[in-house]
Order: C-alpha cells, then sequence, then structure tokens
C-alpha cells in the first residue's frame, strides 16, 4: 500500500508498486480527466504534477510517488478557473479534447517558472505535448493570453 | 447497383445497403414531419413513409425514424439531438445552430444530446466531411416547419393573424403583443403533419435574415474538455467488468494460433486468463485476449504470454515489394478500371510532339489518434451494450451481429466523445475484442488498445504509386493527362457497397481512393486509371484517413501541373488559370458546385494577392502552390495554398516558414469552428507532407510508437494564413479539404527554392540532400 496526496487529499493505494501512476489515477481512484495516450511518456496527455513539477504519470512508477503531492486537471483550480482553464475557452482551443488535461497540465507548470513566455519558450516548454487535432496555434494564443491576464490580476492585487 | 464484389478481404458488411441508397439513406429525403404536443412537451420529428394521420399519437408513441429531432420542453428549454460523431469538430454546436436559427429559439434555451444507435436515428455516419453538407437542408425545413407552427399557434393565442407575427429569440412578437415559446408549449394541442412535399415548399430564412448561421458562436463541447470531464469511450466503466488486452497476430489475414503459453503471466498479480477469439465475421483471425482485474495486470500479463502463430501468407512483406506492385500496376495498361475517359487519350498520345511523364509514391501514413481505440461491452437483458466512440455506427453494426451471432437490433451503441477520429473510428472492428471476450466470459470487458497494439491493428493509410503523363503539342498546348493510380483500397475491404463503377465498365473502383484526380481543369483529353494493389489490400487493412483520396492523389497531381508549367515556361498560377475556364463540365451546377471552376480560380488569385507571389525571396527560399477541390467533385470545397519553404543545403532540412490558404466551402456555419478545422487540417497536411510516414516490415507496421513516428509538434508550425470567401452558396465540408494542398504546395515550393523535385511522401532531409547531389 503506498499512500500520497491527490488534490488535496490523501489517498491511499492497493495497486503493485510498478503501476504506472496513470492507472492508479484513472482506475483505481476514478479520476479520468488525466489520459493514456502512448504509455512512453512522448504525448504528455498524462501529464500530471508531482510536487509542482510536471511528469508523465503513464511511466511513472507508483512506488516513486510514496508520500509526494499530485495535482490533475481536476485538482488545478477548485472550479476549474484557473487562468489557462478560462483562455482555452475564451481562444476555443480544445477540439476533440483529449490531449487537453495534458496541455493545460503543462503550460500551467511553465507559467509558474516563467510567468511571461515568448512563442519560441512556449514552443520548447510544450513540444512534448502532441496535440493530433493540432490545436497548437490557440495552444500559443492561449497561453499568452493566460500569462497577460495572470500578470495584470497580479499588478492589481486581485487573485489569478 | 449490386453490394456484391469479388474482394478476397470483405470485412462481414455484406448488409451495408448500396451506393445508390447512400445519398437517400444520410438526406432522409422522403420522410414525413411531426409535430405535437406530448407530455407537456412540443415534439418534432421525422416519421416513416406511411401516411401519419396524428403527429401527437406517433411521437407519443416515439414512431420516428429521423435522423433529426428536438422537443421544447415548458419552460421553452429545447433540446436538438444530434446523431453525429463528435471527434474535435464541434458538429454538434454547427448542426443545433442551423435548426435553432431557422426555428427562431433563443441560443440560451438550446441544449444537445449525442444519441446512442437506434434504429430511429436512421443512417448514421460521421465522416467525408458530409455532416453539415447532409444535414443543412433537412435541419433548416425542419426549423422553418417547428417555426411556422409556433407562430400560428402563438398568433393564435394571442388573437391575432400569424401573417402579423414574426418569430425571434423563443418569442412570437406581433406589434407591442408577445408570447414566450414556453408558454405555446403549456397550452399544448399542437398536431400537424408536414409530408415531404409540404416541407420542401417551406420558405427558409433568407441569409441577411439569419441570426445564428455564420455568427460567432462558443462550441458546445469545449468546456468539459478543459475540466477533465469530457467522457470519451477510454473513460466507461461498468460494475464487475474485467479489463482485457489483446495479442495481435503477426498478420491481419490467416493467423492461427498454434499454442498459448501463460505460465509467465500466471505471476503477474491480477491475471485471470486469457481467453483465444473466435470470430464468426471473420474480422478477428488468430487473436488471443490476456484477461485481468485491471489494465495495468492486462497489460503485464499479455508481454508475459508466449504465443506461437501460423501466420497468414503475407507475412514477409514489405515496402520494396508493395512500392514494386504498385509500380508494375500503373505501368501495366489494362489494369484498373476508368475512373475519367474523357476526349481520345490514346489518339493525343499519338499526335503529341512531347510528352511529360513522372511518378509520385507516398508511404502509409498511421491514423494516430490520441485516444488508443477501445470499447467497453456489457450484455445486460438480451441486448448488448458498446460504450465508445465510433464514426460509423451503421456500418459496424451488422459485423458485430454477425461475430455475436444476434440480430443486429439487440446491439446498441452508446456514444461518447472521441478523442480524435481522423477516420480510423469509421470502422469499429476495435470493438469486436471486448465484444467476443465479454460473450465468451459471461461478464463485462473493457478492452483498452496499448499505443503500439492500436498502431498495429490500425488500418493505415494504404502507400500509393501514381503515374501521369501529359501530352504536349508543337506549341507548348497542353492536350492531354494520362493518370494512372495504384493503392490499397479501403471502401473495397469495409464497405464494398459504396464502390463506383468504372467509366468503361470494366470493373468498380473505390472512389474514396481516386477522388481528386477528376480536375476542374478543362483538358481535351484527360484518363484517370484506378488501380487496387492486391497485395496492399490483403496486407494490412487500408483505412480511410482524413482527406482519404485527396490526401494523396492530390500531391501527384498538382506537382504534376507544377512540373508542367515549369516545362512549357508559364508561371504556375498563371498556368493553372488558363486551364480554370469553367466550361464544359467544369462550369458547376447547383446546388453544390455553382460556379465551377471560376471559383476555384478565385481562391487561386486570393491567394496569390495575398502571399505576395512573384516577390523576391532569399537565397534557398522558395514560393509553391496548389489547388484542391476538397473531397468530391459533387460537394467541392475551393481551396488554394501558397506554401513559402527555406531549405537548408548542408542538412536537407526543409523549413515551412508561411501557409496561405484560402477556402470557399459557401456557407459557413460555425466560422471559428471552421476557422479551426482549416487550421487543423493544414496542419495535418504539412505532417503528412514532412513528418509522417511509416514502412510496412514483415507484414506490418513498422513504426510502432512516438519514438518512431514523428507528427508535427507545436515547434513545427508555421506561420497560417487561412482566409475564407464570403458566400451564400451551400455550405460543403471542411474536415479534410485544407489537408489536401499542402504537400503539393510544399514539393512545388521546394523547387522553387533550390530547384530539386521531390516526388515522394514525406519529404525527408536525406531526399532533399540526394536530390541536391544529383
Amino acid at each position: 500500500m503506498i499512500s500520497f496526496t491527490l488534490n488535496g487529499k490523501t489517498v491511499t493505494s492497493q495497486g503493485e508498486e510498478d503501476t504506472p501512476l496513470l492507472w492508479v489515477i484513472r482506475d483505481e481512484l476514478g479520476l479520468k480527466g488525466t489520459k493514456f495516450g502512448c504509455g512512453i511518456g512522448m504525448c504528455g496527455a498524462c501529464t500530471v504534477h508531482v510536487d509542482g513539477a510536471p511528469l508523465r504519470s503513464c511511466s511513472t512508477p507508483l512506488s516513486q510517488v510514496a508520500n509526494a503531492s499530485i495535482t490533475t486537471i481536476e485538482g488545478l483550480h477548485e472550479s476549474g478557473q484557473h487562468p489557462l482553464q478560462i483562455a482555452w475557452i475564451e481562444a476555443q482551443v480544445p477540439q476533440c479534447g483529449y490531449c487537453q488535461s495534458g496541455q493545460i497540465m503543462q503550460a500551467a507548470s511553465l507559467l509558474h517558472s516563467n510567468p511571461q513566455p515568448s512563442d519560441q519558450q512556449i514552443d520548447e516548454y510544450m513540444s512534448g505535448n502532441l496535440c493530433r487535432c493540432m490545436t497548437y496555434v490557440r495552444i500559443r494564443a492561449a497561453i499568452h493570453a493566460a500569462a497577460g491576464n495572470m500578470q495584470a490580476a497580479s499588478k492589481t492585487g486581485g487573485e489569478a | 447497383m449490386s453490394a456484391q464484389t469479388e474482394s478476397t478481404q470483405t470485412l462481414g458488411a455484406a448488409t451495408l445497403r448500396t451506393a445508390d441508397e447512400y445519398p437517400d439513406a444520410l438526406l432522409l429525403t422522403r420522410r414525413t414531419f411531426m409535430i405535437g404536443s406530448v407530455a407537456g412537451s412540443l415534439v418534432m420529428g421525422f416519421g416513416g413513409l406511411a401516411a401519419v394521420r396524428s403527429a401527437r399519437a406517433e411521437l407519443a408513441a416515439r414512431n420516428f425514424s429521423p435522423a433529426v429531432w428536438f422537443e421544447m420542453d415548458a419552460n421553452g428549454r429545447t433540446l436538438i439531438n444530434i446523431a453525429k460523431a463528435e471527434m474535435g469538430q464541434h458538429v454538434g454546436t454547427a448542426l443545433a445552430r442551423i435548426l435553432a436559427d431557422e426555428l427562431g429559439v433563443a441560443w440560451s434555451d438550446v441544449h444537445i444530446l449525442y444519441v446512442d444507435s437506434d434504429p430511429r436515428w436512421g443512417y448514421m455516419v460521421t465522416g467525408g466531411s458530409w455532416s453539415v453538407w447532409t444535414s443543412f437542408t433537412l435541419l433548416s425545413q425542419a426549423g422553418a416547419a417547428g417555426r411556422m407552427v409556433l407562430r400560428e399557434q402563438g398568433a393564435k393565442l394571442l388573437g391575432v393573424a400569424a401573417d402579423d407575427c414574426q418569430v425571434r429569440d423563443s418569442q412570437v412578437v406581433c406589434g407591442g403583443k408577445s408570447i414566450h415559446f414556453a408558454d405555446i408549449v403549456q397550452r399544448g394541442d399542437i398536431d400537424r403533419v408536414f409530408t415531404t412535399e409540404e416541407l420542401a415548399a417551406l420558405p427558409v430564412k433568407a441569409p441577411q435574415d439569419r441570426t445564428l448561421i455564420g455568427k460567432p458562436a462558443r462550441a458546445m463541447d469545449i468546456p468539459a474538455k478543459v475540466n477533465g470531464t469530457a467522457q470519451f469511450g477510454i473513460d466507461a466503466a461498468i460494475d464487475g467488468m474485467v479489463y482485457a488486452r489483446p495479442l495481435i497476430p503477426p498478420t491481419r489475414y490467416g493467423s492461427v494460433v498454434k499454442s498459448v503459453d501463460d505460465s509467465a503471466a500466471k505471476a503477474v498479480k491480477g491475471y485471470l486468463g486469457f481467453q483465444q477469439i473466435e470470430d464468426p465475421s471473420g474480422t478477428l483471425q488468430g487473436w488471443v485476449m490476456a484477461v485481468a482485474s485491471s489494465q495495468w495486470a492486462a497489460i503485464k500479463s499479455a508481454n508475459a504470454m508466449r504465443i506461437e502463430w501460423t501466420a497468414g501468407p503475407t507475412a514477409r512483406v514489405s515496402d520494396s515489394e508493395l512500392l514494386a506492385e504498385g509500380q508494375r500496376l500503373v505501368n501495366q495498361k489494362d489494369s484498373g478500371t476508368l475512373f475519367v475517359n474523357d476526349g481520345n487519350m490514346d489518339l493525343a498520345a499519338q499526335q503529341a510532339a512531347r510528352t511529360l511523364e513522372a511518378t509520385y509514391i507516398t508511404a502509409p501514413v498511421l491514423h494516430f489518434q490520441m485516444e488508443p481505440v477501445n470499447a467497453t461491452v456489457e450484455f445486460k437483458g438480451d441486448v448488448w451494450h458498446v460504450h465508445t466512440g465510433n464514426q460509423w455506427q451503421s456500418l459496424i453494426i451488422p459485423v458485430l451481429a454477425k461475430a455475436l451471432q444476434v440480430e443486429e437490433s439487440k446491439i446498441v451503441l452508446h456514444q461518447y466523445y472521441l478523442g480524435g477520429g481522423f477516420g480510423r473510428r469509421l470502422f469499429g472492428d476495435y470493438i469486436l475484442p471486448a465484444a467476443l471476450t465479454a460473450k465468451a466470459l459471461g461478464k463485462p470487458v473493457k478492452a483498452v488498445f496499448t499505443r503500439e497494439d492500436d498502431v498495429r491493428f490500425d488500418c493505415v493509410r494504404s502507400s500509393s504509386v501514381a503515374r501521369l503523363t501529359a501530352t504536349l503539342d508543337q506549341d507548348k498546348h497542353l492536350t492531354g493527362i494520362d493518370h494512372a493510380a495504384a493503392a490499397g483500397w479501403p471502401t473495397l475491404s469495409m464497405a464494398p457497397g459504396f464502390l463506383g463503377d468504372g467509366v468503361d465498365k470494366k470493373g468498380k473502383f473505390d472512389p474514396f481512393s481516386i477522388n481528386g484526380a477528376d480536375v476542374w481543369y478543362s483538358l481535351d483529353n484527360h484518363r484517370v486509371r484506378a488501380i487496387n494493389n492486391e497485395l496492399a489490400q490483403q496486407t494490412f487493412l487500408p483505412g480511410w484517413l482524413r482527406s482519404v483520396g485527396p490526401g494523396w492523389v492530390n500531391f501527384g497531381v498538382e506537382s504534376f501541373m507544377d512540373e508542367i508549367a515549369h516545362s512549357v515556361g508559364t508561371d504556375p498560377i498563371a498556368f493553372r488559370l488558363s486551364l480554370l475556364k469553367g466550361d464544359g463540365k467544369n462550369a458547376g451546377s447547383a446546388p453544390n458546385s455553382v460556379g465551377g471552376a471560376k471559383r476555384l480560380a478565385n481562391v487561386l488569385q486570393r491567394v496569390q494577392a495575398k502571399s505576395n507571389w512573384g516577390s523576391k525571396l532569399a537565397a534557398d527560399e522558395g514560393l509553391g502552390v496548389a489547388v484542391g477541390f476538397g473531397q468530391e467533385r459533387n460537394m467541392p470545397t475551393w481551396t488554394a495554398c501558397v506554401a513559402k519553404v527555406r531549405v537548408d543545403r548542408n542538412s536537407g532540412r526543409v523549413t515551412v516558414t508561411d501557409l496561405h490558404v484560402e477556402l470557399d466551402c459557401g456557407t459557413v456555419v460555425h466560422p471559428d469552428g471552421a476557422l479551426a478545422q482549416a487550421q487543423g487540417s493544414v496542419l495535418w497536411g504539412l505532417s503528412m507532407a514532412l513528418h509522417e510516414g511509416t514502412s510496412i516490415e514483415q507484414g506490418q507496421v513498422a513504426s510502432r510508437n512516438l519514438n518512431a513516428y514523428t507528427p508535427l509538434r507545436i515547434s513545427d508550425v508555421p506561420q497560417l494564413h487561412i482566409g475564407f470567401v464570403d458566400s451564400t452558396e451551400t455550405p460543403v465540408g471542411l474536415g479534410e479539404p485544407g489537408v489536401t494542398v499542402v504537400a503539393p504546395a510544399i514539393a512545388n515550393a521546394i523547387h522553387a527554392a533550390v530547384g530539386v523535385r521531390l516526388r515522394s511522401l514525406p519529404i525527408r532531409p536525406e531526399a532533399v540532400l540526394a536530390a541536391l547531389r544529383t
């Protein structure tokens, strides 16, 4: 049995130690927003935050996250109103939508470490996240928009 | 037309209706339309062919067989049922807005539901960029009928003449008086039936009166896709289900299991055993499923199992043989059947002062939709419930019925969001492993393919070989084009009823593997030969993949037009414009192709202006052009592209810096959705031009995951400049046309930049380097 924190709550998994975190989150703990895409950490659909850092949950064994703090798309913001989620709707980013949880989680990490990324920095940070519908132009635009809104909010003392 | 073919690899689709019926099946041209008050709501739907006396009675009994129906509750909330698959095209939003605009309901009162596969929805398919095109007229008429009845009823309740009333924002308004739809529904004694003729005669709104069509709107499916709540097929779960993972046999056809050794799998915690699949439909040949109590245990136990197969006859087939066979076929004058035969090509060849010839090749391409194929199946009561995302329910239900040996009426597909379709989920063969395992075990089964399993079972876009020959007279005028194209044909294996008859009556052809060759250029002599590559057909299941035939056919056609233009010393755009005369069969016809080739010339001139065609460029930069007309001559989406590239002579690397694309798809229903489809399809075109392609080795796809298969990433995206022609013509398709023009435009731009001609897709740096060195 391995325990960790998932979106602020302590949870315990009965899974084998080598079980990828992805299947524990999805099938055992029932949060389906994190997706299975390639299984080798190269598409980014399974991206979650582990102790604040983006990680590919499909290739992260359960044993590696004992006592860690994990955030999924469901926990990114309590009411789904993270600036990126708002920007994603404003820019009408998703098409099929399957990769977008991973895209948003990866982008949230980007803005955490670099609040005003350039196009090139976005490309570098996001190039591990495949979007088969090719919504890339809108992903870039939404990240810029969210960055702008977060900066404006922090200047006016509002909550981002 | 007969649905019978001589295919050796027809996959249990014998009950598919014939191609002659498909417009009717899709368009529901002969139906009554009923509007009636039922249990506090107002229900509107299409009935059958039989005469209907009371709409209320029929609707109350749910006796309707529509692809369209909707109902308004006592609060005026209108539910519009969507029988199309939502796979990123926001189809529910577009279809609902067509109907809501005509009905006069406020958009905020509308909600939608993606329905299951009940036969009452009629023929269910989502593909071919058909949805808006096939639905527009019917939805408009249904909405107009609803508006008329609501207006009449509202006028009656207001005590005024219906002719003095207007309908807008869910209200019937007459001067200072008005009544809300909700109040009309609550009074509820509506009972109306429209015949097909009456429905067709109803006046629909003039374009300038539209309030929703062509106006900005947010897609209804998007909010659930940013917070993790959108339900995809892979998210389905049933109490008591077990997980199964396939062990894919070495060949698509003819593999037989010799032995199964699961001794190592028994050490996997959660392993429950294996199931050998017996499939009466013949779709799955030589399959074994590893069954376990969790997804991970299913994956691990399958990895641990050792299976010996007797492989089918194509176990050693590789690219070189497929290509050699394709080349043999295009060079053999009597192979295949004629798709186009205008003028006298043989005579033109005899009389030609000069001929020009080129061969174009495309490699197999994977769908690689982000959500690997999967299905969850439960037998409950006496019905098989299938939980999955699927594009063509009406195609797979007969196959499932044969596999499970039950009546079609005992199978229901519950629709989910599709984590990418792109044509992969047109064929629901991926449902069979779960269904047959569930039947064998007597319990619900969820079968999720791993990525490698998904790729090995993919119906890839077939490799292709096309040979084009141009005949020229002494004055360098183009007198004719002879075109032969060989590939595996998806329609032959999966939906033979949709094959076409050759104009020479020599046989059938797959329109989805040759459309695009029937160009809108005025050519005195033009011959197109469609040829099935049987070796490809036997080795893998050729698939319909986004933009299907035109996705690779147009690479040959538009690269070759460029070669001819250069050969006769004419600017490539001027050369094309000189042939887009819009005369004869290229004049176009109502309703779909009004304006004909002149509309293609228009988008070409627009892209010429917007791309600064002819401007001075830096060294090793070039502009290349291509045009296309979408998916079918009968529903042309006029498309033109100019690509700007930079070629690195040292590495052979091609960088696409700009893609200019102009589209005329007639009326644009959902402008932002249209732009999204254009952006996505254009980038698919780029991805398949430079980044995608797999070889076939030992009878199987060689590149099975992202470590070997390399679709376009965000860092590869050029500047996109996309424009739409403002039009009120019939709306046609948008999901695919953008794909078709990009690869030839890039190849032509490379030629403009560095003078080498790349005739094989994908265009890899090694090939560019090799061409530069010769």
